[in-house]
């Protein structure tokens, strides 16, 4: 069956066979991944903290953290408007880019499983929309039913809706092909962004709403340590309850069917999930505004180097996404310095070619790998 | 591994008005390989969706070692029972190891890693449908046969007692038809599985079921179900039946022509 194939897909399967390896040596291939990241994390957050208007030299940025932190390393040489800049500007911004990255990787991971569509992402089927719709309705409206934490609800709960909207509508038979999915993704985006633009121009709070504007653009300026806790928790929670399920997920893959009969209580666990993941998404857009595609670029990327299995896809896409957003975020604000692009821009940037590119290959793929 | 006794007793299941299966009784005793027959659309596929719990009857039971299989938890019934069924495969980049590993899921506590007793579960599962070469290839690159076996394998990796197999050989060439229904089996486990091929269910099967309209029509060992007068009226078409030289079952010869009964 296999000499059946020609040519082209044939060297395709020995180039991927490559990648999945055996287990012995997959482990030690995904424990040199998980190092690299982690590595390279240390190095962009620093390049995080250095770069800016102010340049401040790493050797510097390290003794100002572990200063910070209450180890004196070095003897303190710098200027507390420096100490300043890194601690209390700088720091809580990059520490929201790396958890938003982190989340919307592992969040884009799980959805991608849930759907059964490697083309689904927070961003792209509505849900950042949704909760983006319903933060800044908070604002408008001026709701504070939950104190500070009506924002983050407020998004949690349109993050929740747009979701249900997209999977029902998507959903035929019990089954949820790319077409459906991605266009009740844009067609409940844009209802939802539309929604939000009318609210916008027709509030009396133009300041406010202009406060806003830029913030549905996706940003992580004026960030301070009051903003960072809660979606620091929310990463930390929902990646562990995430990773805790990682074989469920893996499941999910098989079908719903099949699931059932290894084990998985397929329709409570797909409700737990949509709570889940809309509850992180709602949390992070609230802090960050909807940052674009890096839920769909992450997954994708890692599972090259990794393979499918979600147990080593969630953290190496954590931290690729981590990583990945730090860097965006240190481009956001030094390519037009001294105005700050919104780090949305450019993941849309990077992300709208790599959407078209992997449509394209499953595509092929769809032609392919047609059933003998 | 030991055995698992199926009995569905009076099971009917509906869509909306329709009697997908309409009061079917069947029961496997340990051990035993029970061939399930018949026509499309006759009910087969929901007959057996009733035993690994995706389609709840309407009525009557089905009981897995005397307990009924739908008040267990499901997690439960799938150390017991492993089905494979028609579902189409996702593209995820799964390499077909890490596709039977999934079978182990049910054994596996909350975060429990793979041990090498499940490496060595997975092995057998992939040595017995012949798939121990295709082990890292990326599971959506493969043919439909192939990865027909590989779900077998994965069904094999769950240590069932009991196994479901909706037409297990759909896709597959001969040689790999003969070799997977030997392995099933040489399973001590019981064994239900669907299948269209009469002359292959007449051999493997020590008896059968046969599906028609939703009820069953007929039942016992091949060689009293398969019989001309039966093929007429539950497939209309015209058949002889006679005694394989070398097998010594059933052999069932179709020829075109209205059946003469």
């Amino acid at each position: 069956m296999t000499q059946a194939t020609t040519g082209a897909p044939a060297e395709r399967t020995t180039a991927r066979r490559r990648r999945t390896t055996a287990p012995g040596t997959g482990r030690t291939r995904l424990a040199v991944t998980l190092l690299v990241l982690t590595a390279l994390l240390a190095v962009s957050a620093t390049a995080g903290l250095a770069i800016g208007s102010v340049r401040v030299p790493p050797a510097q940025v390290w003794g100002i953290v572990t200063h910070a932190l209450g180890a004196d390393w070095r003897e303190p040489d710098w200027s507390r408007a420096r100490e300043t800049i890194v601690v209390d500007v700088r720091a809580p911004r990059v520490l929201l880019g790396a958890v938003t990255g982190a989340g919307l990787a592992v969040i884009g991971t799980a959805l991608q499983a849930l759907v059964r569509n490697p083309l689904a992402e927070p961003y792209l089927l509505g849900v950042s929309s949704g909760a983006s719709l319903g933060a800044v309705s908070v604002i408008v409206f001026g709701v504070t039913l939950f104190g500070p934490l009506s924002l983050p609800a407020a998004a949690f709960a349109g993050a929740l809706g747009a979701l249900l909207l997209v999977y029902a509508t998507a959903r035929t038979g019990g089954r949820i092909t790319s077409s459906r999915l991605v266009l009740s993704g844009v067609a409940i985006a844009a209802v939802l962004t539309a929604l939000l633009d009318l609210l916008l121009l027709t509030t009396d709070r133009g300041n406010e709403a202009r406060a806003v504007l830029a913030w549905t653009l996706g940003g992580l300026g004026g960030t301070d340590w009051g903003t960072v806790w809660l979606p620091a928790t929310a990463l930390l929670l929902g990646a562990g309850a995430l990773m805790a399920q990682a074989r469920n997920l893996n499941l999910l893959l098989a079908g719903e069917e099949a699931a059932t009969t290894m084990g998985l209580d397929v329709a409570r666990f797909r409700a737990r999930l949509f709570v889940l993941l809309s509850l992180v998404t709602g949390v992070l857009v609230a802090a960050a505004g909807p940052i674009g595609f890096v839920g769909l670029m992450m997954p994708h990327i890692v599972r090259l180097f990794v393979g499918g299995d979600h147990r080593r896809v969630l953290p190496t896409a954590a931290l690729g996404g981590a990583v990945f957003l730090v860097w965006a975020d240190i481009a956001a604000r030094t390519v037009a310095a001294p105005t700050e692009i919104p780090v949305g821009v450019l993941t849309a940037l990077c992300g709208g070619p790599f959407f078209l590119w992997l449509m394209r290959r499953d595509a092929r793929r769809g032609t392919e790998g047609g059933v003998a | 591994m030991t055995a698992t006794e199926l009995t569905i007793a009076g099971v009917t299941l509906t869509a909306g008005a329709r009697h997908l299966v309409r009061d079917v009784s069947l029961t496997a005793r340990p051990g035993e390989t029970i061939g399930l027959v018949g026509p499309n659309g006759s009910g087969k596929s929901s007959l057996l969706r009733t035993v690994y719990r995706v389609l709840r009857p309407a009525a009557g039971q089905v009981r897995v070692d005397g307990g009924d299989a739908w008040s267990l938890p499901v997690r439960r019934l799938a150390r017991t029972v492993a089905a494979v069924v028609q579902d189409p495969a996702a593209d995820f980049d799964l390499a077909v190891r890490e596709v039977v590993a999934m079978g182990r899921t049910p054994h596996k506590r909350l975060l429990a890693g793979d041990t090498p007793e499940d490496a060595e579960i997975i092995d057998s599962a992939l040595l017995a449908v012949d798939a121990v070469h295709l082990a890292d290839h990326p599971f959506d690159r493969l043919s439909g046969g192939e990865r027909q076996r590989v779900l077998i394998a994965r069904a094999l990796a769950q240590r069932p007692t009991l196994l479901v197999l909706d037409e297990p050989t759909n896709h597959l060439d001969i040689r790999h038809q003969l070799s997977v229904l030997d392995a099933l089996r040489r399973l001590p486990a019981t064994v239900l599985l669907a299948l269209h091929d009469l002359n292959l269910a007449a051999y493997y099967c020590d008896r059968l079921y046969v599906l028609h309209d939703g009820e069953i029509t007929a039942s016992g060992p091949p060689a009293e179900v398969l019989t001309p007068r039966l093929l007429a009226e539950v497939y209309g078409v015209a058949a002889d039946v006679t005694v394989h030289p070398r097998t010594g079952a059933p052999q069932v010869t179709f020829f075109p022509g209205e059946p003469r009964i």
